[in-house]
């Protein structure tokens, strides 16, 4: 049974108003023609025959790029808006989080906001005063509930707009970057709702930027680019798709730019910049049989060849290197200059290799720094995140450090299976 | 289309909640609240008066039109009505943009609600004007009383189309919020009001006639001001039925311009 069946959709945005932002009936009748004017001047095809099936209790997350498409899709799953062609069907009850609080009233009070926005969200007014206690209980506002809502904070709003569209009790949850804006609690809070959420079997769609999300707490992923699926299926897989394309396409262009110095602004913190008075020609990560790849078991050897050139010789120079899990959280940074090597001449083409016995980290997707530098820091290349590598395991520990270790019993403890966390 | 309609019908708590909140919201935060919804038509009321009785007696050509403020009034709060609600439905779409293109709502609740609470203001003023009638001592017969809901109705209705057509409209026009508020000072003066249908030309009598509210107005003044039968009743069920046809091209302008609503406000 399919809770959300999306067949075949393009949705095409049109843009009116040659000049203007927004057209005028003054212009429209000067120009000739009003119903001319009522026509779009140019089309956006923001999805392009996407399908999607996603079943009843599962959780999927949708990835891309800004602008690639994830927020149409999730607006026309929820109704905002129609396709342009193919169809969407949602069966059951669908709750939005698209912004939280989004027709709160300001002068009103919190409590009478809490009843016209369920109901604007569907709920009767029966409904909302059933569950008003857990609304209200929800957003921790205690007797602000009363007080009109231009004195709450910023987090008393989100809170209550959370847990008014929370409360609708849908079937279908759609949630659309929300978690971003959060505190921490609050994200802990909206988290484990969701879930309770998945334990009774409900299904959820979670458009994020936060891939690890993603990784950890959907069943399924979607990657869209351009408005068209480039990848659906188990998330890891997906997620490391995803950073592999961008990952490359981040070097394509940043290669093709003219150097410039100072970090140029990435999707996500990702970009090369330096002097390129030595360049980092190739990046190759290597498996322990020789074999170039991008996923690396857990515990075994990782080699990192790096393939440089300096037009002129240079005297001065790093070598560097840094890991990174996919959020930005940095595991591991070294450089030779930290190491206490000297550098003497670089000159012509050459290469450095750094050896990892053992890749003790857990499964998961993880980014990678290379850079050449002064022993000052001025860069000559650097390469930030622009390369990406996966760590597989048959184990589903946590964290990001995985140290080699044992488990012992003794006394009146008996315990059978693999007594080590070797993988 | 009819889908959508049955859709609107399921939301009217929302719609009764956003028209209470709507009044709420304007009346709390201000000294004299609700006070302020009746000060224009009364300052209104005021100035005309003053101006046609005592600056200019002789400009009402010696008709029997008094007590005038009465006269005056049966005019002014339906006018008000009208106003308010069609200029703030140019507005209400682009206001509540956020809502449009954040929630799943049907969009032409907004201009009902502003519409409808125009008519909760419109029905409270009516108890001014009970007031300036008990002042007054003017009799009023109960059989002539039976039609003012259906006028209201009627208003309502013309009302209603008009905002539904206005308010997608806006969207794409901007300006034409301020081509409406200049049509409404111009149809102000086209509608008897101020003064009555006895007093204009008898040559202008056509053109006045082509104005829908004329017959609106002439009803209010009828049945709460002049004496003598409510003769004028045909005239009011033709725009009763005009402004049902009205109704339909107005919901139906706007349905088709919806899916266009979220991507423009």
């Amino acid at each position: 049974m399919h809770a959300i069946e999306v067949r075949d959709v393009r949705k095409i945005y049109r843009r009116y108003g040659r000049r203007k932002s927004f057209g005028t009936l003054k212009s429209a009748l000067l120009s000739g023609g009003v119903l001319r004017h009522l026509r779009p001047d140019s089309k956006f095809l923001a999805l392009d025959g996407v399908n999607l099936d996603v079943e009843a209790g599962r959780t999927l997350g949708i990835i891309g790029r800004n602008g690639s498409g994830k927020s149409s899709l999730l607006k026309l799953i929820a109704g905002i808006g129609k396709p342009t062609s193919g169809t969407v069907r949602v069966s059951g009850r669908v709750s939005a989080l698209i912004e939280l609080g989004a027709g709160f009233h300001p002068e009103i009070s919190g409590r009478e906001n809490v009843f016209i926005n369920g109901m604007m969200l569907g709920l009767s007014k029966a409904e909302i005063a059933r569950r008003f206690d857990d609304i209200v209980a929800f957003a921790e506002l205690g007797q602000f509930i009363d007080e009109p809502v231009k004195t709450y904070s910023s987090g008393m709003y989100m809170r209550l707009g959370f847990a008014v569209a929370i409360n609708v009790d849908p079937d279908v949850l759609l949630v659309d970057e929300v978690l971003a804006v959060g505190d921490e609690g609050f994200t802990h809070k909206c988290l484990e709702k969701f879930a309770e959420f998945r334990r009774r079997g409900k299904t959820i769609v979670l458009v994020t930027h936060t891939l690890d999300l993603v990784t950890r707490f959907c069943d399924e992923a979607l990657w869209l680019d351009g408005g068209k699926v480039c990848g659906s299926g188990d998330p890891k897989r997906v997620v490391d798709a995803y950073l592999l394309e961008v990952a490359n396409s981040e070097n394509r262009t940043s290669t093709e730019a003219v150097p410039e110095p100072g970090p140029q602004p990435g999707s996500n913190g990702a970009g090369r910049w330096g002097s390129r008075e030595a360049e980092i020609e190739q990046v190759e990560l290597v498996r322990a049989d020789g074999q170039a790849a991008h996923v690396f078991e857990s515990g075994h050897p990782m080699r990192i060849r790096v393939r440089v050139r300096a037009p002129q010789p240079l005297h001065d120079f790093v070598f560097g290197i840094g890991i990174f899990t996919a959020d930005g959280v940095c595991c591991f940074g070294t450089n030779t200059h930290i190491e206490g090597s000297v550098p003497h001449e670089l000159s012509g083409s050459g290469d450095f290799t750094v050896d990892i016995d053992r890749l003790d980290l857990v499964a998961g997707a993880y980014r990678l720094d290379v850079a050449v530098h002064r022993q000052d820091g001025v860069p000559y290349d650097y390469h930030r995140l622009l390369y990406s590598f996966r760590v597989a395991s048959p184990l589903k520990d946590t964290g990001i450090y995985r140290p080699r270790h044992r488990w012992t019993f003794g006394g009146g403890v008996e315990m059978s299976g693999p007594s080590g966390g070797q993988p | 289309m009819l889908a959508n309609l049955r859709q609107v019908f399921r939301y009217r708590a929302l719609i009764s909640s956003l028209v209470a909140r709507e009044l709420k919201a304007r009346y709390r935060g201000s000294v004299l609240g609700f006070f302020w919804t009746f000060a224009n038509p009364l300052l209104l009321l005021g100035i005309y008066t003053f101006v046609f009785t005592v600056v200019m007696p002789g400009s009402r050509g010696g008709t029997r039109l008094e007590p005038y403020a009465l006269f005056l009034l049966c005019g002014i709060l339906p006018w008000t009505w009208f106003q308010t609600s069609v200029m703030e439905s140019c507005s209400v779409l682009v206001a509540g943009g956020n809502l449009i293109r954040k929630v799943l709502f049907p969009a032409e609740i907004l201009p009902i609600v502003t519409v409808l609470t125009g008519l909760v203001n419109f029905a409270l003023s009516l108890l001014i004007l009970a007031g300036f009638l008990a002042y007054y001592a003017r009799p009023v017969s109960v059989g002539e009383l039976a039609w003012l809901p259906i006028i209201v109705f009627v208003q309502l209705t013309f009302t209603l189309a008009l905002s539904l057509l206005l308010s997608s409209l806006t969207v794409h026009f901007r300006d034409l919020r301020d081509l409406v508020g200049n049509l409404m000072t111009l149809w102000f003066w086209g509608t008897p009001i101020i003064y009555s249908m006895s007093q204009a030309p008898e040559r202008f009598h056509r053109l006045l006639e082509l104005n829908p509210l004329t017959h609106l107005m002439v009803a209010y003044q009828s049945v709460l001001f002049l004496e003598g039968p409510f003769d004028a009743w045909p005239a009011l069920l033709g725009l009763g039925v005009l402004s049902l046809a009205l109704l339909a091209v107005g919901y139906f302008v706007f349905d088709r311009l919806r899916d266009t609503l979220a991507e423009e406000v």
